[in-house]
């Protein structure tokens, strides 16, 4: 960290204007150890020894959007931690979660979130949502290095447009791959190892002009589906009472939908799926 | 000083840029920095709405100035930098007001007994505590000499005669409306004719608090009908005490309770939405 955080004598030349409102471009300056992607990895894979986390599912309803994820981090073929969080307010409207590597994904969540309120505080107005959406891309891009020897991961970034001419249409999604790219998702999205089951369950779900209720319903159950077919992916702990983080953006801001109703959701799509008699393995007669 | 003549002394020098940094503080208009009930509340003077005298620094750390605009907002933004980037080595509780306070100290110090010209600027560092007698005030002057003020303070231009009405009337139990009065009254009982009371119009104040009961981030600028219904009603009804405008919630964080959900829509954020940025320089505050 050195001279980054030891106050200077008096103002270093990086930081008299003009200087850029990003946080990422000040530590890129003072303390580049501090960045994601700009450390020496030895040769090699190193994705075996980190834990991973894994489905992210977004889908959008009529004022805003739902971002939600699953509780598992696993390590190969063990549970790495049952209630891991994934999914977080990025800034006031607008959500993040990931998939992969999880310390590389919450460093990157972390580095996002203190991006966006720093752009915030120096200039006094909040970067539009595509704005937030490509910075998050070219700090994925400075991850590269490390996602091709194994620690990868990728976000998957929602929130509510303020500047959607059309507020019931407001709510948007972003994905983005390995190399920086960014894609604009229409609908819904999921990312991680469960997401074809959650995606397959989505594209079933999905109705245009959806409440926030059954937004957040479907996400729940997609990811049930998720869980139902992918290993790597938790269902609902009904002993432990571990359920999905969900959060919703709408114009009242980011909100995490409170754990009771997640709760209440999970059992009831678990009362519903689960059958009143024994499934008989079939005997010959 | 390269292209000097003759001899001046070490005293004459400093007895110079003393001078010449007090002259020009005392053109600048005032603002007031107080610790009420609910938190630390900031009046200033300021006849723009667009550049600010009262600033965000971190969570619990606001920031107000008065002097020459070009190098206050400097030194603000060098303490969002400070705050942002130990907050990001460390945790956002390991941002304490005091560190700022005695950064802009060292800073400033060394720009007044280094260079030919001193900062034209007296600014102010409050922390909020968890009670009014745990809040800090810090004064810091161009010189780099700094001060901490029990309860309030005044920067600018006419602080002896504003001080005067503070010290009189200020008490740490007031409610927000009563203390946004006083420190009206306060900043209007000089600078008239002849030494005379003055109106200040209500689009030359600017309001802002760190809401003690807030987590997160608690910094909110105080505007529009929020601002006339605190200094209409002496009520201070809860209403009014709401606060105008959005301010995001902290980065969630596993450990920390979810954060409270966003205050108010898109509507009255766009009151506050403007760009401090595009200034000229010799603004006076």
């Amino acid at each position: 960290m050195g001279a980054g955080l030891d106050p200077p004598r008096r103002f270093p030349a990086d930081v008299s204007p003009p200087v850029s409102s990003s946080f990422v471009d000040y530590l890129s300056r003072t303390a580049p150890e501090l960045l994601p992607g700009r450390r020496p990895l030895p040769p090699g894979i190193a994705a075996e020894g980190a834990a991973h986390a894994t489905t992210i599912v977004a889908i959008t309803f009529a004022g805003g959007v739902v971002l939600a994820g699953d509780r598992r981090a696993t390590m190969g073929n063990l549970i790495a931690n049952r209630d891991i969080e994934k999914v977080y307010a990025a800034d006031v409207y607008s959500l993040v979660g990931i998939a992969g590597t999880a310390g590389v994904g919450l460093e990157l969540i972390r580095l996002f979130q203190v991006e966006l309120e720093h752009y915030e505080k120096i200039e006094g107005a909040m970067l539009s949502i595509d704005g937030k959406a490509n910075r998050l891309a070219t700090m994925i891009r400075n991850n590269l290095g490390a996602a091709m020897q194994g620690l990868v991961a990728v976000p998957l970034f929602a929130g509510f447009d303020l500047d959607a001419t059309d507020p019931t249409n407001a709510g948007r999604i972003f994905s983005f791959d390995v190399a920086g790219g960014c894609y604009e998702e229409t609908d819904y999205d999921g990312i991680g190892s469960g997401s074809l089951f959650a995606k397959s369950a989505l594209k079933k779900l999905f109705r245009k002009g959806m409440t926030a209720e059954e937004a957040v319903r479907c996400t729940v159950e997609a990811l049930y589906d998720a869980a139902d077919d992918d290993t790597a992916t938790g269902g609902p702990d009904l002993v432990r009472g571990i359920f999905p983080v969900v959060w919703t953006a709408t114009a009242e801001g980011a909100q995490r939908v409170p754990e009771e109703q997640v709760a209440a959701i999970a059992r009831e799509i678990v009362e519903a799926r689960t059958r009143s008699d024994t499934r008989l393995t079939h005997t010959r007669p | 000083m390269a292209m000097q003549f003759g001899y001046a002394s070490p005293e004459q020098l400093m007895r110079d840029r003393s001078e010449y940094a007090r002259k020009n503080i005392a053109r600048s208009r005032s603002a007031v920095v107080l610790s009420y009930e609910g938190g630390v509340l900031f009046v200033a003077e300021n006849i723009s709405t667009a550049l600010h005298k009262v600033s965000e620094i971190y969570d619990r750390i606001g920031f107000a100035a008065s002097g020459r605009y070009n190098e206050f907002e400097t030194l603000r933004a060098f303490g969002v930098r400070l705050a942002d980037l130990r907050g990001y080595s460390y945790d956002r509780r390991d941002v304490k007001g005091r560190a700022v306070a005695n950064a802009y100290a060292q800073n400033l110090g060394a720009i007044f007994t280094e260079q030919s010209k001193p900062f034209e600027v007296e600014i102010c560092v409050a922390e909020v505590g968890a009670t009014a007698a745990d809040d800090e005030l810090y004064r810091i002057t161009f010189d780099g000499s700094v001060q901490t003020e029990p309860g309030y303070l005044v920067i600018g231009g006419q602080a002896d005669s504003v001080l005067t009405v503070v010290k009189d009337r200020h008490d740490t139990g007031m409610s927000l409306s009563e203390g946004l009065r006083m420190a009206v009254d306060a900043l209007s009982s000089a600078g008239g004719e002849g030494g005379q009371p003055r109106e200040i119009p209500r689009a030359q104040l600017e309001v802002a608090v760190l809401d003690r009961r807030k987590s997160g981030r608690t910094f909110r600028r105080v505007v529009g009908a929020a601002l006339d219904g605190l200094l209409n009603n002496g009520g201070g009804t809860e209403d009014a005490d709401a606060p105008a405008v959005a301010v995001p919630p902290a980065p969630a964080k596993k450990d920390d309770p979810a954060p409270p959900p966003a205050e108010s829509g898109p509507e009255s954020r766009a009151q506050t939405a403007e760009n401090p940025g595009t200034a000229e320089p010799t603004t006076k505050g």
